[in-house]
């Protein structure tokens, strides 16, 4: 008997040709990554390149005004290279924004490149922080809602959701201000810092916890938390709420599989049923949900960084709209986009990563 | 099947008490009674519980495990296992029943296992959970277990993935998994219905084996009636959530109630003819 057992030929997958192949595949599989990335990448300069034609400001007239005689508004044309071809146009355009050339700003008449990389670091230090809380307590509660469905619990978790997704955010920021700021003086108010550390941060990284924490400077470190508090809060209940949402959709669905009935006949204890295999399994979805919210809010949250007063990306890109400032504009547009490429591609490893049916293939 | 025979004095106590077993669901028009009343005892032997889809032969099993969902109502006049009732458990100990002395196979390994942890994992997972052994013991004990259900590469299938091995060899890692603790009963959910014909009967055999082997009592829960009398001593036939006739699996011609006569006729036979095909007859009465 046991040598009719052993020969079972549609049994095992035979190993050698398959671990070949693997590798393989890895390897085109990169490939066709970078081609993507590529190609996506060159749709996004196409984009904003001709969105900065069709636009109806004229940047010549932007520089020079629109009373400057004939002759200077050519010579500016000229020195800008907007009487070549647009084809070759788009060559220089695509060769200027790979060496960092986004052009000047009207507005600051810093170069672009300069200024977001001010701004940048201020929206990346919110999004991040809020992008964690939002994930440090919205995947639990999510749990939570989903194990005690329909408990007391789960339609406290689906409200807290339901709030975060319907009430205005600069209404809630409003409100939050007025009371932790105004009223109980908990917390710090808008803006980065208070004015008198202004000189006090030297920014390296520009995100100022890790700054002041690294030079040491304690209270414009305090003063620095003291005023994220507030907006990193409430882009966390944001994103708590999507997540939560999420989290709980995803672990009913897994949490309704056969292998958790299987994992709950071998005795093992609930909270390893939950955790250790329905979220493990939930996780790999969840993770290209939480890397995209946290790509949404890396976009810079305009409304919340308006009333917060946060000189972040999202406050800069529609200041720099309101005054026609176009290179400003478009440059924080290919930064937004860049950022969604590569947060795209990071939620596309962490999913092959997590989910072993992706791998070698 | 030498175990039903055996004169130990284990025998003297059944396994298995069940009487008057009621799982009810609640819905929008009232309770939905899924089992009605089932009673049987079972000692170190094969039972088989055969019925259609919707005869309450699964929830019955699950109803045993302590796995019925939490929103449906369980009740039973006894429900014993060894000696002690498990209704009065708390479910800490239901839990610490389960896997080490109660375990239960499910159909389809491509959904039962997890597909985001190895075989090797989910085997040694059942051993950690009952009792207090070292990671390298596990490994080894697991390795050994996938020996015993005639893997020829322990080593290897250990650290694969459910998707990497075919249907054949995720339910004999799947037995494996539930018989690592040394269960005294094993409750069999249709373990084969998702496999191919051919493999089946190499589970079947594993099975067969590692039950007399282990002197477990078995549940062999099917709808397939021919396949049931050929693996069990005794036969349970399950129509709307009841027990309506036990036979003997070696005596099922003579099996009296017409539902089961009605299973039977079912079954085709090679170089007959038959017009028009018998059609199973359902009577209410039969639930009653």
């Amino acid at each position: 008997m046991a040598v009719v057992e052993t020969h079972r030929p549609g049994d095992i997958k035979p190993g050698r040709p398959r671990a070949r192949s693997r590798s393989l595949a890895a390897a085109s599989g990169i490939g066709r990554f970078l081609v993507i990335v590529v190609l996506t990448y060159l749709g996004l300069l196409a984009v904003t390149f001709f969105i900065g034609r069709v636009i109806p400001v004229d940047p010549v007239l932007a520089i020079v005004g629109d009373r400057a005689p004939t002759h200077v508004v050519e010579r500016t044309r000229e020195e800008l290279g907007l009487n070549k071809p647009l084809i070759e146009q788009f060559a220089i355009y695509v060769r200027n924004v790979l060496t960092g050339d986004l052009g000047t700003s009207v507005l600051t008449s810093n170069r672009v490149i300069d200024d977001i990389r001010r701004v940048f670091p201020a929206t990346l230090e919110l999004a991040t922080l809020g992008t964690l809380i939002g994930a440090v307590f919205g995947i639990p509660l999510g749990v939570l809602a989903a194990v005690k469905r329909d408990s007391l619990v789960d339609q406290i978790v689906r409200v807290i959701g339901l709030v975060g997704y319907s009430v205005p955010i600069f209404w809630l920021g409003l409100m939050a201000l007025l009371v932790f700021y105004a009223r109980l003086g908990w917390t710090d108010g808008p803006g980065r810092f208070d004015i008198i550390y202004e000189y006090t941060i030297t920014p390296v990284t520009g995100i100022l916890l890790l700054d002041t924490a690294m030079a040491g400077e304690w209270d414009a470190f305090r003063n620095v938390a003291g005023h994220l508090i507030l907006p990193s809060a409430l882009l966390g209940y944001f994103s708590l709420a999507y997540i939560s949402r999420m989290t709980r959709s995803f672990m009913l669905n897994e949490l309704g599989q056969e292998y958790i009935v299987a994992a709950r006949a071998k005795g093992i204890s609930e909270s390893r049923v939950i955790w250790r295999h329905a979220l493990r399994n939930a996780a790999v979805p969840l993770v290209t949900v939480i890397v995209l919210s946290y790509a949404g809010l890396l976009e810079g949250s305009v409304l919340t960084e308006s009333v917060f007063a946060w000189p972040g990306l999202g406050l800069y890109i529609t200041n720099s709209l309101q005054n026609a400032d176009m290179n400003a504009v478009l440059g924080g547009t290919i930064v937004v986009g860049s950022v969604f490429i590569g947060l795209n591609l990071l939620s596309d490893l962490l999913y092959r990563f997590l989910d072993p049916r992706t791998k070698r293939r | 099947m030498g175990e039903s025979h055996a004169t130990d004095a284990r025998l003297s106590k059944p396994l298995l008490e069940v009487e008057d077993l009621r799982v009810s669901f609640p819905s929008r028009n009232g309770p939905v009674e899924a089992v009605r009343g089932v009673s049987f005892t079972l000692g170190r032997e094969r039972l088989g519980i055969v019925g259609e889809s919707g005869s309450g032969k699964s929830q019955t099993g699950r109803a045993i495990m302590g796995l019925t969902p939490p929103h449906a109502r369980i009740t039973a006049r006894r429900l014993a296992f060894a000696g002690t009732d498990l209704m009065q458990l708390s479910a800490r100990e239901r839990r610490s029943f389960r896997g080490e002395r109660i375990a239960m196979i499910l159909q389809d390994p491509k959904y039962s296992l997890n597909p985001v942890m190895t075989i090797g994992q989910q085997i040694t997972e059942t051993l950690r959970a009952h009792s207090n052994v070292t990671r390298a013991v596990a490994r080894d004990r697991a390795l050994d277990m996938l020996e015993a259900v005639q893997i020829r590469d322990p080593a290897r299938i250990f650290g694969l993935y459910p998707h990497e091995v075919s249907g054949g060899m995720g339910q004999r890692a799947m037995i494996a998994m539930m018989l690592i603790a040394d269960p005294e009963l094993l409750i069999a959910d249709e373990p084969t219905s998702a496999l191919d014909v051919t493999v089946q009967l190499q589970v079947l055999a594993i099975l067969d084996r590692l039950v007399s082997e282990r002197g477990m009592g078995l549940i062999f829960i099917s709808h397939d009636l021919r396949l049931v009398s050929s693996f069990c001593d005794r036969v349970l036939v399950m129509y709307r959530g009841r027990i309506v006739e036990e036979v003997a699996a070696n005596r099922l011609n003579d099996a009296t109630h017409p539902y089961t006569r009605g299973l039977i006729n079912c079954l085709p036979k090679i170089g007959e003819d038959r017009h028009p095909l018998p059609v199973l007859d359902r009577r209410p009465e039969w639930a009653e």
